[in-house]
């Protein structure tokens, strides 16, 4: 235990980590800020670059990324009316209106408070919770891991953003592309078309930068002649006692819930901001000024995007399934280190997870203190215009997938997934899938083919585990359950009209 | 662009065959699963004692099913449900297209660098900035100070070309 709270300082007892940490932090904020990048664009975007760290430092300069990322968004949703990040889309129905009336910095002040304690509460949670569900990973079989695997991909369906279909769609094409390559069991070539630099299979960078950076510049290019207008702010205010007093429930009830829909597989910060914030609307004195500048609207979006941080990095860690976007863009990362996330780590490796936690913890703390005092300096980023910054990125993003393997292909490849992304995006689906479905596909078809091995070719086995139905039937509720939900919203809609 | 009207829930509508953009995904992702699940007709098989519960073609077209299947879902949908028509897409965005393929042209047969300052340049200018010496200064000055980062820091070796070999000879 004292070893394991020893290891959570590491970070702030060596030089170069804490430097990692604090660079983390900085770009991750600046990264929060302008609209259309954010946390896991740009931990796409910082990918590359990590090879030349040691795993840790690598993983703590993204998940110091996703904390401060995460909160960087709140800054233009208040001042710009544009959500930084998906996360912050809650924050502009309640922080602009506030800023409009002269109280940008109090809406920002209780915003920087509700981001650091819905943080800082879910690595908590993280720090409890993730070594429990390793532990009680740690006894499963391959058919488990199978099931589990499954019930991860299902949730797809209830992501935040697109239709339930197409994230199942999408999700089935990132496994599709999974199987491009020889097979790892057979070594028979797969989709090849006899082109050898595909015999290693489709490279998670090209595919990353190019679903997240690539696809968002040719959006950014049709949205060219959006015009933002700043807010004016003088220096971001700490909440008042009474503010302090009014929303302290609402923070806490919205650090449990961010931290809990975190904890779900492939949910993340966007749908917990809109159920923290209407949560907050449900449990509010005055539910009539949500919309119009409630400071509880924003505590309640603000608090439950930052604790999905926190939660959805539990099963990322815990069992290799991604608990959100930018963590997927994390584990990607620890992938590439040659790191496979899971309960193995949790025994193997205790100083490198609790490093990480530590890490968490005091990026939270960190951005609480830049965005106190620098909120104001890094609204003016906002100003940057795209037509200047879009150009900057694509030479890195064409640098740092080109230096991974020093592969032109591969940055044909990023290209390519890049406009495939934009199609995609254009026609409503998510990209977030296919990067789930990337990640995942090679655990799915492995541990199916080992359970098939020891069932011996009888599937029906499989209902004979008590977990593995237990996974399945989570992942029927997790397809059925955005249809119900739909059918519910009909049916009271249909009868208040009646 | 074809506009498509508004449909009442359940009806099916067979003015949605024409050419529209979502009609046109649809059927590419059935044409997308023919061609890879014949692809996957060729792979080769292992004898039964080497293949680990099922042969290497069996996942990849148990996956083509399931996007197939899904693909049906949603054929069905946009027959029977609202769809919204597509607005047109801004010049800007094929022009930026149009530039990435002149970006793969030029970075594969003359120089990488080279082809990063003309993208660069070109994006920033149809994007509408008029400021000629910025964009010129910008995508000059950042593309190198990229290349002294990978180069000097992460001693990492870029392709040959034009201006490349200037430095390297």
């Amino acid at each position: 235990m004292t070893e394991n709270f020893l290891y959570m300082l590491a970070p702030i007892m060596n030089g170069k980590i804490f430097l990692i940490l604090l660079l983390g932090t900085l770009f991750g904020l600046i990264l929060g800020v302008l609209p259309g990048l954010g946390p896991t664009t740009g931990g796409a975007l910082i990918l590359p670059f990590t090879m030349t760290l040691e795993p840790l430092s690598a993983i703590i300069l993204l998940t110091s990324i996703y904390c401060a990322g995460t909160y960087g968004g709140a800054i233009t949703a208040i001042l710009i009316n544009t959500p930084g990040t998906p996360a912050a889309a809650a924050t502009c129905l309640d922080g602009y209106p506030l800023a409009q009336k002269g109280e940008a910095a109090r809406a920002l002040g209780m915003a920087t408070f509700g981001s650091a304690f819905g943080g800082i509460f879910s690595v908590i949670v993280l720090v409890l919770f993730a070594p429990i569900l390793a532990n009680i990973a740690y006894e499963f079989g391959q058919p488990e891991y199978f099931a589990l695997a499954i019930f991860g991909l299902t949730m797809l369906a209830s992501i935040g953003e697109g239709s339930p279909v197409k994230n199942l769609l999408a999700g089935a094409f990132g496994i599709l592309l999974s199987t491009v390559g020889k097979d790892i069991m057979t070594s028979v070539d797969r989709f090849t078309f006899g082109v050898g630099q595909l015999t290693e299979g489709i490279g998670f960078i090209p595919v990353v930068v190019g679903l997240f950076a690539i696809s968002e510049m040719l959006v950014q290019s049709t949205l060219t002649n959006q015009i933002f207008k700043r807010v004016a702010m003088k220096a971001v205010k700490l909440p008042t006692k009474e503010d302090f007093k009014y929303c302290f429930k609402t923070i806490l009830r919205s650090s449990g819930i961010g931290s809990f829909i975190g904890i779900l597989p492939a949910e993340g910060g966007t749908v917990a901001s809109l159920i923290g914030y209407s949560e907050a609307k449900r449990w509010s004195k005055n539910p009539n000024k949500f919309g119009k500048g409630a400071i509880d609207g924003i505590a309640g979006a603000e608090t439950a995007n930052n604790a999905a941080t926190g939660g959805a990095m539990v099963p990322t860690l815990a069992l290799g399934i991604p608990g959100s976007a930018t963590t997927a863009v994390i584990l990607t990362g620890m992938i590439i280190h040659g790191l496979r996330p899971g309960p193995d780590l949790f025994k193997e490796q205790p100083e490198f997870l609790y490093g990480i936690f530590g890490a968490m913890f005091f990026a939270n703390i960190l951005f609480f203190i830049m965005g106190f005092f620098g909120a104001k300096l890094f609204a003016r980023i906002t100003l940057i215009p795209s037509r200047l910054l879009w150009p900057m990125i694509f030479v890195l993003s064409v640098c740092g997938t080109y230096s991974l393997n020093q592969s032109f292909s591969d940055v044909l490849l990023m290209i390519i997934f890049g406009v495939i992304g934009f199609v995609l995006r254009k026609f409503g689906f998510s990209v977030v899938p296919i990067i789930i479905g990337l990640i995942l596909g090679q655990l799915v078809e492995l541990t199916l083919r080992q359970s098939l091995v020891i069932f011996d070719g009888n599937y029906l086995l499989f209902f004979t585990r008590p977990i593995v139905v237990a996974f399945f039937v989570l992942s029927v509720i997790a397809l059925t359950f955005p249809y119900l939900k739909k059918k519910k919203h009909t049916y009271f809609k249909n009868k208040k009209t009646n | 662009m074809n506009k498509v009207k508004v449909l009442k829930k359940g009806r099916f509508n067979s003015a949605l065959f024409s050419l529209n953009p979502e009609f046109l995904l649809l059927l590419f992702i059935y044409l997308f699963c023919i061609a890879t699940y014949t692809s996957s007709l060729y792979f080769s098989e292992v004898p039964p004692i080497l293949m680990r519960g099922i042969q290497p073609a069996t996942f990849p077209k148990g996956l083509i099913v399931l996007i197939a299947f899904l693909n049906s879902i949603l054929t069905y949908l946009y027959f029977t449900t609202k769809t919204a028509s597509n607005k047109d897409l801004p010049r800007i965005f094929y022009k930026t297209i149009f530039g990435l393929f002149m970006f793969v042209f030029v970075s594969h047969f003359i120089d990488l660098f080279l082809a990063l300052i003309i993208f660069s340049f070109l994006i920033s200018y149809w994007w509408g900035e008029k400021n000629i010496l910025l964009i010129l200064s910008l995508s000059i000055i950042f593309p190198i100070l990229v290349f002294v980062l990978f180069e000097v820091v992460l001693g990492l070796r870029f392709p040959s070309g034009i201006l490349t070999n200037l430095y390297y000879n």
